[in-house]
């Protein structure tokens, strides 16, 4: 195998890690919030669901719950699983996973407000989705950058577990290229290239951190 | 009829067990300014949450400009739908002890938000509303400050205006400088002092008896519940009975 080879294979597990980390952030994300309001809802069914789904996906390995969600179409509904679907399969499988984690964020952010915002809002007469929206969500970002950051770093290494559902990401990859080539020069390639990756997403986030740095 | 901003009648307030307003009535008048003093645990503050609907109350009647907020019936206090509740929340304001003014908006957004997204001011009119108070409260060059920026005592003033801003026909202040040091109380007793000479209608709960002393019609001093005794500055402070007697002399120590 030749180094362009090489690079072409481990290129193109790159771009599917880097495909499974933004797909997950933005359906995760969203998806986060809705959960931990199902989690603080004052309807005692729903909270105890979204605990319970909580706790089991947090409580289980995800690579567990990626064999779940790809098998779960055949042996559920009996229907016959198509070629494309194992892609799906390690998102939606990411996207369930990483939810529950940022739905506990979200959580802490959201309770971690005094009530005394809340509060004023009612007095000043904004209904309760302009509070949330102007009030609440803009101070509960702030807050919880610095656990949402540990979450991404987490997510980027995570992606490897893609080849479960015999995905080709970059680690990957990597680890076929060195067993063809006995050499470990490809597996040090792969994780120079995760920290690079973390090393940017850790950047970004400083920034976006700096740029809410304005009030207190 | 109309010249009633404010009646509270037999409202009741129970938190489990405990009673904590027994049996409060009283009106307020325009332009009246009424203070409400009392030991803590008195339940004073609890008064003020109720007038505002930050607590629904147990029993008792509730009444803005002849508008019924809340009743009693059959034993259960019943309140009015919530399109009615809106409109009569746009009669009163509320200034709270720790301020709790936004952070992430600048002292002029902090005060025209509201008006802007809940009363539907066009954006120019608020402004110019919003930097008139602010001229008035001295804090014109503060307008684009942040709240973590300014003093305790400049905070409380932007809280005010932020009040003001919705023009309400009555304000009411929970223990406003009991988060502040002696120096920043001044500055805000000096604008509740300006409001006062321009008729503003308040209620204010207080711990500042020299204050509550010169600037009320009414003082209302209240214990257990229930309103001890209530008259004029004059009548409290020369005339009290025992147990505000006792507890003015604490002040005056």
């Amino acid at each position: 195998m030749n180094t362009t080879t090489m690079l072409q294979i481990l290129g193109s597990g790159m771009l599917k890690t880097a495909a499974i980390f933004f797909l997950t952030m933005v359906f995760s994300l969203p998806l986060g919030l809705f959960f931990s309001f199902g989690r603080m809802s004052g309807n005692v069914v729903i909270r105890t669901i979204a605990k319970f789904y909580i706790s089991v996906m947090r409580g289980t390995p995800l690579m567990l719950q990626m064999i779940v969600v790809y098998f779960a179409p055949y042996y559920v509904f009996g229907l016959r699983i198509p070629a494309g679907y194992r892609f799906v399969a390690v998102i939606l499988s990411f996207v369930l996973n990483y939810a529950a984690y940022y739905a506990e964020i979200y959580r802490s952010g959201i309770e971690s407000i005094p009530k005394g915002q809340y509060e004023a809002a009612e007095v000043l007469g904004y209904s309760k989705i302009q509070t949330f929206v102007k009030i609440i969500l803009p101070q509960v970002v702030k807050r919880i950058l610095p656990p949402v950051t540990n979450e991404m770093i987490t997510l980027v290494k995570d992606t490897s577990l893609a080849f479960v559902l015999t995905e080709v990401e970059m680690f990957t990859a990597a680890k076929q290229i060195a067993a063809k080539e006995t050499s470990i020069l490809p597996l040090m390639a792969a994780g120079l290239f995760y920290y690079l990756f973390n090393l940017v997403v850790a950047a970004v986030m400083e920034h976006v951190e700096k740029r809410l740095n304005y009030y207190k | 009829m109309q010249d009633k901003v404010l009646e509270i009648n037999h409202m009741k307030k129970r938190f489990g067990d405990l009673t904590v307003l027994e049996d409060i009535s009283l009106s307020v008048k325009k332009g009246e300014v009424v203070s409400v003093i009392g030991p803590s645990g008195s339940g004073k503050s609890t008064l003020l949450r109720c007038a505002t609907m930050l607590e629904w109350m147990d029993g008792g009647e509730l009444i803005y400009l002849g508008e019924r907020a809340a009743y009693e019936e059959n034993g259960k206090c019943v309140y009015a739908s919530k399109t009615e509740l809106k409109k009569i929340h746009k009669h009163f304001g509320l200034v709270f002890q720790n301020f709790n003014l936004f952070p992430h908006y600048t002292v002029l957004k902090n005060i025209i938000d509201a008006p802007v997204s809940v009363d539907k001011v066009p954006k120019q009119e608020a402004k110019e509303r919003a930097i008139t108070l602010l001229k008035q409260l001295g804090l014109e060059n503060k307008m684009d400050c942040y709240p973590h920026q300014l003093s305790g005592g400049q905070q409380q003033r932007v809280s005010i205006a932020r009040a003001l801003a919705l023009q309400p026909q009555i304000l009411f202040f929970d223990e406003p400088t009991s988060a502040l040091d002696p120096e920043l109380t001044g500055e805000v007793l000096k604008v509740i002092r300006e409001l006062a000479k321009q008729h503003m209608t308040m209620i204010i709960v207080t711990h500042e008896m020299q204050f509550a002393r010169e600037l009320s019609d009414r003082i209302i001093f209240m214990e257990q519940g229930i309103i001890q005794q209530q008259g004029t500055p004059e009548e409290i402070f020369t005339a009290p009975n025992a147990r505000v007697k006792e507890f003015i002399g604490k002040f005056a120590g």
